[in-house]
């Protein structure tokens, strides 16, 4: 159900929203001086009520991921923060960084006392120097404060936070590829476990967290952890508060908006996107970022023995709430929570064309069969558009993309043939179009 | 002839070498430093500036180098104008945006313009998507774009 709020987004817009007065003045720096108070164990446990699901794209409980983090007192924790934002799609934690900086830093705190770290690195992609320099302004405003430092709110806890950058690579969102890029190296992924709560950061045990994730834990501590997950409507299904949706492609409002967890596709695209740009027919949406599954209009809920599900099942995919869980069970991924929209002018196989570029140039190339796979799809991509690929070589994508899928270090490998096996089951007909007719009866643009 | 930086400059790296346990992971704002010391690009020299301040083999830091997109191995032009082309910019015309710059400039992707101006290149999604079609213009985003503002912003960028 479509329930806007504005708790990051308040001062979006406004000249000088990004400023610690603006910040204070709508109750910032709130919820850390109370936290800084409280034992470390009751502040992961107040988390862990408001269910704060990674907005990142895995969708894991925050909460419960502190709590992974061993007792303080070995060696230094960390506290690291993924403001890599490259996945296709996805715009959201750029307007956290650039209109509510004040918000981030005040999670970054929150997140380190929670997890037992004095130090935290906010890891932001290079392009993105406009939120680079607004989340540095901010902490040197809140160090001047003396909100920030040796004695942050005059509490004995030391805490600095500092911005890393990156220098252009998908791959640096991918959390262990994160890790080796801050400690200067390649950012080629690393094997798990040890997971990053073990030796993550320096060899230390480290706290990845999303932008967005520690962006609204003020908000979540303000409210009373249980209060703050019962605005969503996925509540009961531990997804709790609200979150930023984001809407991009063919509809007539791109954006970003903020609501409760549990708004649907059809509100994202239709109330607050505005619906489909030049009224024209949804062709198809991925629901948060291009690694997630392509989904038809006519795609319908069908989980018949989960009665969690009995609201939902018979229902169009467009009509079931926004969450982790049931993206996931529908065999979807809720990812990122930005969807990209493709209307009826647009052709499928030249936007399959266009993900697959991305993916053969972000492969890191470290494992054999996605650094081989993503080229390979490429070029049978290129091949149909071109109108010189075979029915076989349709066939193989499946085979190409089924192996790169879990025999890989890290994720994208399934990120990138989750797109490929999707737009071919989804979309067959035209892809076959190409191979016998050139693609004659198919639009061949993306635009409108 | 021996790379070095000024004394802000050092003043600079000082401060980053501060931020972190270990020298090497000042590794990639170093290289950053030094390449936007040097014209926006890292020569043998400037690699090998870094990998002896950081105490690192030479291979280590070019190894850094040639993973990450942004580190140019070349000097690029005077402006870098990156026109994203992943699928939401593409869905809003992020094709025309491209092809317009090549026809303005005169160069295809990758290329310089003859006066050592312009570099054009194109990018992997920038996380612009809700104002697309976008490019960015050395650290400059320009969005929600038609050929006209591509227009209005290539012409500023040609008199400076």
């Amino acid at each position: 159900m479509l329930k806007r709020t504005d708790y990051l987004t308040k001062n979006y817009g406004k000249p000088d929203g990004f400023s610690l007065q603006a910040y204070e003045a709508s109750g910032g720096y709130r919820a850390v001086r109370r936290v800084l108070t409280m034992p470390r164990e009751a502040v992961v446990e107040e988390a862990k009520k408001a269910h704060v699901r990674g907005r990142g794209g895995a969708g894991f409980d925050c909460g419960t991921k502190w709590s992974f983090m061993p007792k303080p007192g070995g060696k230094p924790h960390y506290l690291v923060i993924n403001a890599d934002e490259g996945e296709p799609g996805t715009f959201k934690d750029r307007t956290i960084m650039e209109q509510n900086p004040h918000a981030v830093i005040e999670g970054c705190m929150i997140g380190c006392y929670a997890i037992g770290a004095n130090a935290c690195y906010i890891y932001v992609r290079d392009e993105l120097h406009l939120s680079k320099q607004r989340l540095w302004d901010a902490i040197r405003e809140v160090r001047a404060k003396g909100y920030l430092g040796a004695q942050p709110f005059g509490n004995n806890y030391p805490i600095e936070i500092y911005v890393h950058t990156g220098a252009g690579a998908y791959i640096c969102g991918e959390e262990t590829a994160l890790l080796n890029s801050l400690e200067g190296r390649r950012g080629e992924p690393r094997l798990k476990p040890p997971f990053p709560a073990q030796a993550g950061a320096f060899g230390c045990p480290t706290t990845v967290n999303n932008v967005e994730t520690v962006a609204i834990m003020p908000t979540a501590f303000n409210l009373g952890g249980d209060a703050f997950s019962r605005l969503s409507d996925l509540h009961a299904w531990n997804d709790g508060g609200v979150r930023l949706f984001g809407v991009s492609g063919h509809v007539k409002r791109p954006g970003i908006y903020e609501a409760a967890v549990g708004l649907t596709l059809r509100e994202l695209i239709y109330d607050l996107g505005g619906g489909i740009e030049g009224d024209r027919e949804l062709l198809g949406f991925i629901p948060g970022g291009s690694s997630c599954p392509v989904h038809l209009p006519e795609e319908v809920v069908h989980v018949p023995n989960n009665p969690k599900f009995e609201p939902y099942n018979g229902k169009s995919l467009l009509d079931l709430p926004l969450g982790v869980d049931t993206f996931r069970t529908v065999g979807s991924m809720l990812g990122t929570c930005c969807a990209i929209v493709l209307s009826d002018a647009a052709d499928p196989v030249i936007a399959m064309q266009n993900l697959m570029r991305f993916y053969k140039h972000e492969s890191c190339g470290q494992c054999t069969p996605c650094r081989e796979g993503c080229g390979w799809l490429e070029r049978i991509f290129d091949k149909v558009v071109a109108g010189t690929a075979t029915l076989d070589e349709l066939d193989q994508v499946h085979d190409i993309a089924s192996n790169i899928t879990g025999n890989t270090i890290c994720a994208f490998g399934d990120g990138a043939a989750q797109p490929a096996l999707s737009f071919m089951r989804k979309y067959r007909e035209n892809f076959e179009d190409y191979v016998q007719n050139q693609g004659r009866s198919q639009t061949g643009r993306l635009t409108l | 002839m021996a790379f070095v930086l000024n004394e802000a400059q050092e003043r600079e790296l000082t401060d980053i070498l501060g931020r972190y346990p270990n020298k090497m992971a000042a590794c990639i704002p170093a290289l950053h430093l030094c390449q936007n010391a040097n014209g926006n690009w890292l020569s043998p020299e400037a690699i090998q500036f870094v990998a002896d301040r950081l105490e690192l083999s030479s291979a280590h830091v070019k190894g850094v180098v040639t993973f990450y997109s942004l580190f140019n191995e070349h000097p690029p032009g005077k402006h870098q104008v990156w026109v994203c082309r992943t699928l939401s910019c593409a869905l809003r015309g992020s094709d025309a945006i491209l092809e317009h710059c090549q026809k303005r400039l005169g160069v295809a992707v990758g290329g310089t313009t003859a006066d050592g101006r312009f570099t054009l290149r194109t990018a992997e999604c920038l996380a612009s998507c809700g104002t697309a079609p976008m490019m960015q213009v050395d650290k400059t985003y320009y969005e929600s774009l038609t050929t006209e503002k591509v227009d209005r912003i290539l012409a500023g960028l040609a008199k400076d």
